[in-house]
């Protein structure tokens, strides 16, 4: 039985490093797009963000002041728990006050802001089942700048691959500059109208250097990358050769008369963390999902 | 050489600015995202008076993160939220209150570039998201109001020395350096459609 008290230390402690310390593959590819750009304003900007990067690890201070809320995957494994929505919930509390997190989660019609980023259904948890010998608890801090961009569209089958090209072209053309670029493009193809949405943000988990396994879905990958940058929207859309740093797509079968497709788009402060936790009370923090 | 300008600003101070010039800000800075420019216009409305004369400012579209330390606030992060969420709001907080700056990130719509040429105001752009970066501008807060609203939500009075690097995203005169990227994006994307088969 793993207990509430661990899960709740765990929480809190994922929530410190995502909000202060960006996954390798991301942190690379920013220091990559800086070396490809050649414009003074985009080269500005990428610096800037490479220097705050520094900072926040180096300070452990949370890199964005818009520490987002907190999207929980968690795989229960095999493994025993007490109350573990509890204590996630707990952990949020708490990670608000220590981390810092700035109290982002209120009412939705009221806007009231209780401070300390719980409500109903907040945070939210995506349960999975495994047959680990561990429990996986990801975090994915989801800022507001980027989830304002993200969309969703139900093509008809007919509107087929190019349907879907196009409205995630459109879909970045529209965002410019507000969702801090260079981004990263989370997609989500088939299922349902939910089923899509929660793809496309799955497939941010996903380290930007890692093609999907399939080759069709990696070549779609690459391909809406290599388009996407063409666009020359640029870092914080002030113009440039780096709008994406990265594309993930992930595909569900769906019904033989609908075509959902939903994008869902990280900024360049593509937060993430993942932890494992066994019944003997062993925490590894790791850096990708299993 | 690096521009430094003082608030509260003049109209020359913004006036003199070209697009794309780095500027740096030092002095008091006030913020103010959607809850404050909503009850900041509902107060003048009303014809009651806000705890701030926004005249001659710098205005911050930012939420920023603070902590209470004894009596004082002290920023941890303060980075830009996105300004187009202002849009609906800008030109008439323009018109009534005169603010000289607007700082954020993302730039600003048509009709806010045609009041910020109109009332002689400027968009300092400063880069999303490297909020720890902007802080260092930060040296104080010296109060904040509308605290009911939240902390991000709240207006801020922050003392900032060397505060930036800013871009200047939109000048006095009419110039948009977010309309001009829009315009090269529209022109090249014929050739994004035939890159995707489109």
């Amino acid at each position: 039985m793993i207990p509430d008290t661990l899960i709740k230390e765990t929480v809190i402690e994922l929530l410190r490093k995502a909000s202060t310390k960006l996954p390798t593959d991301v942190e690379e590819a920013l220091k990559k797009a800086f070396d490809a750009e050649e414009k003074d304003v985009a080269r500005m900007q990428l610096s800037a963000i490479i220097e705050n990067i520094r900072l926040a690890e180096q300070m452990s201070t949370p890199m964005c002041q818009d520490t987002g809320v907190p999207i929980f995957y968690v795989d229960m494994g095999k493994v025993k728990t007490e109350t573990i929505e509890k204590a996630i919930r707990d952990g949020v509390v708490e990670a608000t006050k220590v981390v810092p997190l700035r109290p982002n989660a209120v009412h939705p019609i009221s806007r009231k802001n209780p401070g300390d980023n719980v409500g109903r259904d907040m945070p939210y948890v995506n349960f999975s089942m495994s047959d680990h010998d561990y429990l996986e608890i990801t975090v994915m801090p989801k800022g507001a700048g980027s989830e304002n961009m993200s969309a969703l569209k139900m093509l008809t089958p007919s509107e087929g691959l190019k349907g879907i090209k196009s409205f995630i072209l459109d879909t970045i053309v529209k965002a410019g500059g507000k969702p801090c670029p260079p981004i990263i493009v989370g997609v989500g193809i088939g299922g349902s109208s939910d089923i899509a949405a929660k793809l496309a943000k799955k497939a941010l988990l996903r380290p930007i250097t890692e093609r999907h396994t399939e080759k069709e879905i990696a070549q779609l990958e690459t391909e809406l990358l290599e388009a996407l940058n063409m666009t020359g929207i640029g870092p914080m859309g002030l113009g440039g050769k780096t709008t994406v740093l990265g594309v993930n797509v992930e595909y569900a079968y769906c019904h033989t008369a609908s075509l959902p497709v939903a994008v869902n788009i990280q900024c360049w402060a593509g937060r993430r963390a993942t932890a494992r936790i066994y019944e003997n009370g062993k925490v590894e923090f790791v850096t990708q999902r299993s | 050489m690096e521009k430094i300008l003082f608030t509260p600003l003049s109209e020359k101070d913004v006036v003199d600015l070209n697009l794309g010039e780095v500027v740096y800000l030092t002095g008091t800075i006030y913020t103010a995202r959607d809850e404050a420019h909503l009850r900041a216009l509902e107060l003048y409305h009303e014809g009651k008076k806000t705890p701030v004369d926004f005249s001659s400012s710098a205005v911050f579209h930012c939420g920023p993160i603070a902590i209470k330390k004894g009596d004082a606030w002290e920023v941890v992060a303060a980075g830009p939220t996105t300004s187009t969420r202002m849009n609906n709001m800008e030109p008439e907080f323009i018109e009534k209150f005169h603010p000289r700056a607007i700082i954020g990130k993302g730039g600003m719509s048509a009709p806010t570039v045609e009041a910020m040429r109109k009332f002689g105001c400027v968009y300092l752009a400063i880069t999303g998201g490297a909020a720890v970066l902007a802080a260092k501008g930060i040296k104080k807060v010296s109060g904040v109001e509308w605290y009911d609203l939240g902390m991000p939500e709240a207006l801020w009075i922050f003392e900032a020395e060397k505060f930036g690097p800013l871009i200047v995203g939109i000048d006095a005169h009419g110039g948009s350096l977010f309309a001009q990227v829009d315009r090269d994006v529209e022109a090249i994307l014929p050739r994004v459609k035939a890159r995707l088969g489109l």
